[in-house]
């Protein structure tokens, strides 16, 4: 008898170049932050432009995560996704109005229960609306991306359209809880305290959402229904039951957004959700369509440059999202981290 | 010879045949048959109208693909003309000039549109349409120098088109520059209109209509389906933004509202989806009918909210301002319950 071959498995080393590639999507963030440093020079502005952008950023996040989620799940667009933040938003600010007392009292613990308060009713309307919207409106067009953009496009006007029939056309100005007005002076830096508690928002939502994505079995299934839908309805689990679960949360995620944008911006209109779209599109394009992390990342490159070039050339502001688009779908086009699709 | 002028597509359906020919015959008589300075208002928007929504529905009916970018382009050939009539002075190479300089505008800035996101996932498409869209109505109402903000702008076109012209009285109507101006869209939009029914009924315009099928299928096959796609955005932008060259010759005035809004695109695809997609005549019947109602039904509205002011809620449903809503409801319910339109009904019912 021979002795069996020589044979000596080895790892082959990850080129440093292949892992740079990989970790590039990461590394934009810090690389914009430090790119505007440079442009703008002054220590104590960029501050402030690089925190308003980051809550900007986490805010837009917050938003887009169940629309990237509900199309890496299960293949479908929903354009009706801004109407959930308009309604959130809505909703959040007559509560708000409701409790005078809590918000206009110079106490932290009150003003933070107030907005709380607000963004659980409005996370429990959005939620029970979508719930409703995906049964009547979305159920029927499944497997039809033309369909789908059409049928969701209608819903997104009718319920615009309802909007303004329940709580009026006018737009509708609020002010701040007393304890988050104002700003706090750090280094020389004005920093709106609002836009530091958006930031701490933004970022307990993304580790949520990271951890249940990454350490449940729900959050299991949700991921493997993202690479592979059928493997895992084969495995026997119900996948349209965790759909609708993802459609809800991530309507109600929606609401959430719209309650904080709405105290962020200081005014709401039925067609606020509408116009956030556009942003949100963005960051799930440039994200690729389905990833958490890449509209995580996507959202703060958006913020970010929104603010720095407002400060720069206000002219450009909006245009320099189009141009982040386009240079980043030059790079990669399937967006940033696209979802590896195992069918 | 009629055969040749609509290439062999005919209505197929008595009851169309005769819907259509009736139309015709409303448009092209019009200041004959409806005098009045709104209903010539009306009948032009129609016309107009009709070939904006025809391109569209070579977008979206034919190959599959939803834009929101459709207006942008309309807004461009109307912006084209303007800014033409106003550098160059009032004439008819300003009108030329400025309509080619927005067609071509629109071709290339759909060509640049199209190579970023058709080029993976025609999905993309819709949504970085929406987004362009909206960069560009930002950009319209930021650059007032140029193009007059949200005031928008007014110009002056040539003389003979204006009803300063007295030509003479014609069975009793009296035609002035404005009838003439009315006849100038009509053959045009006659032209345009057929000129799309030619392109359909090609043999590109089937390589289309098996793209929207089974793209893979197509790409097996040997079409080069990101080509197909991208030159049929070309044309339909190209073919939107000539519309909104006529739109501005005949309104003599251009704003953001009047041809960049996204209203008018919402308007646009229900038009599309009420007529039937993927039918040219679809096209004919739904902006007739959707402009016709836009006209004259909201007075309607308005006259019934007030008639049930005494009631709870009603009246701010059928309130006129609430048109939206109503239109929103129509539009789903005509995707789930007609998906072929007015036009694939009347087929059926042969």
């Amino acid at each position: 008898m021979s002795d069996a071959p020589e044979h000596s498995p080895t790892f082959a080393r990850v080129s440093l170049a292949r892992r740079l590639d990989r970790a590039a999507p990461y590394l934009l963030v810090p690389v914009l932050v430090l790119l505007g440093y440079m442009a703008i020079g002054v220590p104590s502005s960029w501050l402030t432009l690089t925190v308003s952008g980051l809550a900007m950023g986490m805010m837009i996040f917050i938003m887009a995560s169940g629309l990237t989620l509900v199309f890496g799940l299960m293949d479908i667009i929903n354009f009706g996704h801004g109407a959930f933040i308009s309604i959130g938003a809505f909703m959040g600010v007559s509560v708000l109005f409701w409790l005078p007392g809590w918000t206009q009292a110079a106490s932290l613990p009150l003003n933070v229960a107030a907005i709380s308060l607000a963004i659980l009713a409005a996370m429990l309307l959005t939620g029970a609306v979508s719930w409703v919207f995906e049964r009547v409106i979305v159920r029927p067009v499944y497997g039809s991306h033309l369909k789908q953009i059409l049928i969701t496009v209608g819903a997104l006007i009718v319920l615009e359209e309802l909007i303004v029939v329940v709580w009026g056309g006018e737009e509708i100005f609020l002010s701040r809880p007393e304890m988050l007005q104002g700003a706090i002076t750090f280094a020389d830096a004005a920093l709106e305290r609002y836009r530091i508690l958006a930031v701490v928002v933004g970022l307990l939502i993304f580790a949520a959402l990271r951890l249940v994505l990454q350490r449940t079995k729900i959050g299991l299934i949700v991921r493997a229904g993202v690479q592979n839908g059928e493997m895992v309805e084969a495995l026997g689990y119900r996948l349209k039951l965790v759909f609708i679960g993802v459609f809800v949360a991530g309507s109600a995620l929606a609401g959430l957004g719209g309650v904080m944008w709405a105290l962020y911006e200081q005014v709401i209109t039925a067609g606020m959700g509408e116009g956030m779209m556009i942003l949100i599109f963005i960051v799930v394009i440039i994200g690729g369509l389905g990833s958490v992390e890449g509209a995580f990342i996507g959202a703060l490159l958006v913020g970010l440059l929104q603010n720095y070039v407002a400060f720069l050339e206000p002219k450009l502001a909006l245009v320099s999202n189009i141009a982040l688009m386009t240079a980043i779908l030059m790079w990669r086009p399937q967006g940033m981290m696209p979802v590896m699709k195992g069918h | 010879m009629i055969d040749w002028l609509i290439s062999g597509d005919r209505p197929r359906s008595v009851a169309l045949g005769a819907v259509l020919l009736g139309i015709l015959f409303s448009l092209a008589f019009a200041p004959f048959l409806f005098p009045g300075v709104r209903a010539l208002d009306t009948a032009a928007t129609i016309l107009i109208f009709i070939v904006l929504v025809a391109s569209y529905d070579l977008l979206l009916g034919y190959s599959g693909i939803v834009s929101f970018a459709h207006t942008m382009f309309f807004g461009l050939g109307a912006y084209g003309v303007a800014l033409a009539s106003i550098h160059m002075g009032p004439g008819w190479d300003a009108l030329i000039v400025g309509a080619l300089a927005g067609a071509l505008s629109a071709t290339v800035l759909a060509y640049a549109i199209g190579l970023f996101s058709l080029r993976v996932r025609a999905i993309f498409f819709a949504m970085i349409t929406l987004a362009v869209a909206s960069a560009v109505a930002v950009l319209v109402s930021q650059l007032f120098q140029l193009t007059g903000g949200e005031d928008g702008l007014t110009y002056r076109i040539p003389r003979a088109l204006t009803p300063a012209n007295r030509v003479g009285e014609l069975f009793g109507v009296r035609i002035n520059g404005r009838i003439l101006a009315y006849y100038l869209l009509f053959f045009s939009c006659t032209a345009l209109f057929l000129l799309l029914l030619r392109i359909v009924n090609s043999p590109f315009g089937r390589v289309l209509q098996s793209i929207r099928e089974n793209d893979f299928r197509s790409e097996a096959i040997g079409y080069r389906v990101v080509a197909y796609r991208t030159a049929a955005t070309c044309l339909s932008a190209a073919m939107a933004a000539l519309a909104g060259s006529l739109y501005a010759i005949w309104l003599r005035y251009v704003g953001p509202d009047t041809t960049l809004s996204f209203e008018i695109m919402i308007d646009v695809l229900l038009m599309v989806v009420i007529g039937g997609m993927g039918t040219m005549y679809g096209a004919v019947i739904g902006a007739t009918i959707f402009v016709l109602a836009q006209n004259y039904l909201q007075n309607l509205m308005g006259a019934a909210s007030d008639a049930t002011s005494a009631l709870p809620l009603i009246p701010d449903l059928i309130n006129p301002d609430r048109w939206l809503l109503w239109l929103g409801v129509l539009f789903v319910l005509s995707v789930y319950f007609f998906p072929t339109g007015i036009v694939g009904r009347l087929r059926a019912g042969r």
